[in-house]
């Protein structure tokens, strides 16, 4: 058995394994990987630029054409560009704030549960009255109070009001995971209980990190949409949708490709989400059932 | 004499339970000399693996090691280390085996890994210094292709081997004292034999002490030079392995004998002790053990007996000691009596 087939076999890599095994994941991987690709080569993709007013007087709320395929908006603008470069806007402030809400969320988890206590009831209790709030709720406030948000503090808003679920998964896993023998042997052996612990909890974090993300990008949407979200003129696809929302008898093509968009990528997040759950399923562990059978020598 | 490599003095661990105040080791003396082998034996729920963590200070809330128990190990009181110091006892000077190989290793990491993260600590060695150091603890502890095997994951081996890198990770640093608890429980019995094998010759190579936790007398009889037998978080006798056997004095020592199985016993069935070992929130007022004895008498229900001195380091914690008369009227036990056998 060569050292790299050894390798392979870790747990992370086991799981991986496993959830590629799985149809559902292995076309939302493709559908997401080509979102992300178009969002990433946007200015290739399109000649316009997504704020320019192309033509105020002749090329306003134009219907789909070979030349502006999802047509154009009120403003003039290509709705394309628009939807393309929204991407950029919509999938960052999805990707930035699950990552920041779903590390701060593990970090309070793993404390919480491990250390335990005074300190564990202080967190669990603040986290029980943030989950008694609707989320919209929390953001609508923050917005009334502040005013207008950049982009990163939208992101930071979004993270902020979304650790809490997190928090208490991981809680509850780290609950389970301290009184493991390996962590007991961890103490007993004089090493940090920490990174035994931490490698142990975060699947769940994981998991809903990605149903978390198309959850996020429904949020971003319909704060744009309230109009309290990413402001204009930068295009989000929730502010594509804002842009016509008046208008949605005849200017349909102004919702409903941003929409297709906002569908088809969370769709494919929840999908991933699902499937990644499904490979973490207790039922299934030992995740060496089978895996194991073809590498033992 | 010289001075023991460990002595516990009245070590009492309770937890604080809501159900009440359990107290899993109450008043628990003995000691362990350098280079000795002691078995520490009783039922589940005696309070054996209690005293294992207490000694290495490891037993979380809602538990408390209390006031007054001293742990004294090379002539340091443990009781009086800060964490800190602690810490480099851990692993290091003492180290512990546990009982189930299967969730003693961390399934995220490599045996290697985990092995060389104890010399790294302890020693603070390279990263690449302690990989050599597990690998040559692995290819210690009897492990084939030990090259390879440490960069594999613990579901990748058989429970044997598992067991082999447990000790592996506890021998690192070459500690005074293992502790072993129930290191071979979990195991296949062809696969315990070669185990406890292997601790035995490598810890008399490296003149390592052992305080072997186990159930099975069996396992004592071949391991130990000396015997601690608890029951209801108490020590109830000790005696070196020979005296026990020939010559066990408590009546739940004797109980634990009569359980063991024998080739070419006549018996049709083995003998049971009647009953349970009752909930550490309500120790029997008395003897603990006297609703299961085959000879209690009034006062052992009234008076909790000492430690009775019976010479050459034999104790035992029965009024037999003072009243020995009472052994000849052996009687079925309150407990058998009250149908909760």
């Amino acid at each position: 058995m060569s050292a790299r087939a050894t390798r392979a076999t870790s747990f992370g890599a086991l799981l991986l394994a496993r959830t590629w095994r799985d149809p559902r994941s292995r076309v939302a991987s493709v559908v997401l990987a080509l979102v992300a690709l178009a969002a990433l080569l946007a200015p290739l993709l399109t000649p316009y630029d997504p704020a320019a007013q192309l033509d105020i007087v002749r090329l306003r709320s134009l219907a789909p054409s070979l030349a502006h395929p999802f047509g154009t908006d009120p403003y003039s603008r290509d709705v394309l560009t628009r939807v393309l470069f929204g991407a950029r806007v919509s999938l960052s402030i999805a990707f930035a704030a699950v990552a920041l809400s779903i590390s701060f969320g593990i970090l309070v988890g793993v404390v919480a549960g491990y250390v335990g206590g005074m300190v564990d009831v202080v967190l669990m209790r603040l986290v029980d009255a943030a989950l008694a709030i609707p989320r919209l709720l929390l953001i609508i406030a923050v917005v009334a109070l502040w005013g207008s948000l950049s982009v990163a503090s939208l992101t930071v808003l979004i993270a902020g009001v979304g650790w809490f679920t997190v928090s208490r998964l991981v809680r509850a896993e780290t609950l389970v995971v301290r009184d493991r023998d390996y962590v007991v042997a961890a103490r007993a052996l004089g090493t940090s209980p920490w990174r035994h612990v931490l490698p142990n909890v975060v699947g769940p974090g994981i998991v809903n990190a990605t149903l978390a993300v198309g959850n996020v990008i429904l949020l971003e949407a319909g704060l744009s949409y309230l109009g309290i979200g990413v402001r204009p003129p930068t295009a989000s696809w929730g502010s594509i949708i804002q842009d016509g929302a008046e208008r949605v008898s005849d200017l349909w093509w102004l919702t409903v490709f941003p929409g297709l968009a906002i569908v088809v990528t969370v769709f494919a997040c929840n999908a991933l989400g699902d499937a990644l759950r499904d490979a973490l399923d207790p039922r299934q562990l030992p995740l060496s059932a089978s895996e194991d059978l073809v590498h033992r020598p | 004499m010289t001075e023991p490599l460990l002595e516990l003095d009245d070590l009492r661990t309770y937890f604080y339970t809501d159900t009440g105040v359990a107290r899993a080791v109450d008043g628990v003396s003995f000691h362990v000399n350098a280079g000795e082998t002691v078995g520490v034996v009783g039922e589940s729920g005696c309070g054996k693996s209690v005293t294992a963590l207490s000694i290495l200070r490891l037993v979380r809330p809602p538990g408390r090691i209390e006031r007054g128990s001293a742990i004294r190990f090379e002539g340091k009181d443990l009781m009086a280390l800060d964490e800190r110091a602690m810490q480099q006892v851990r692993g290091n000077r003492i180290a512990m085996v546990f009982q189930e190989p299967m969730t003693a290793l961390n399934p995220v990491f490599t045996i290697g890994d985990q092995i060389a993260e104890v010399a790294r600590i302890h020693a603070g060695m390279s990263r690449r210094d302690a990989w050599a150091k597990a690998v040559e603890m692995l290819t210690l502890v009897g492990m084939p292709a030990a090259e390879q095997r440490a960069g594999e994951y613990p579901h990748q081996l058989s429970g044997g081997m598992r067991q082999r890198v447990v000790i592996a990770m506890a021998l690192v640093m070459n500690p005074a004292l293992v502790i072993a608890d129930e290191p071979t429980t979990a195991l296949d019995v062809t696969i315990q034999a070669q185990i406890l094998e292997l601790l035995a010759d490598l810890t008399r190579r490296l003149g390592t002490s052992v305080l072997l936790i186990t159930h099975d007398l069996g396992v004592v009889a071949e391991n130990c030079q000396r015997v601690i037998v608890m029951y209801a978080g108490e020590v109830v006798e000790e005696a070196t392995t020979a005296t026990l056997f020939a010559d066990a004095h408590h009546p739940y020592t004797e109980g634990l004998l009569g359980a063991m199985p024998r080739v070419g016993s006549d018996a049709e069935r083995l003998a049971t002790i009647p009953g349970t070992v009752p909930p550490p929130t309500a120790w029997p007022p008395g003897c603990r053990f006297h609703d299961r004895c085959p000879y209690a008498w009034d006062r052992c229900a009234r008076e909790h007996p000492p430690l009775y001195q019976l010479g050459g380091g034999h104790v035992s914690r029965c009024h037999l000691a003072e009243e020995p008369e009472h052994r000849a009227h052996p009687h079925p036990p309150l407990a058998a009596e009250l149908g909760v056998a």
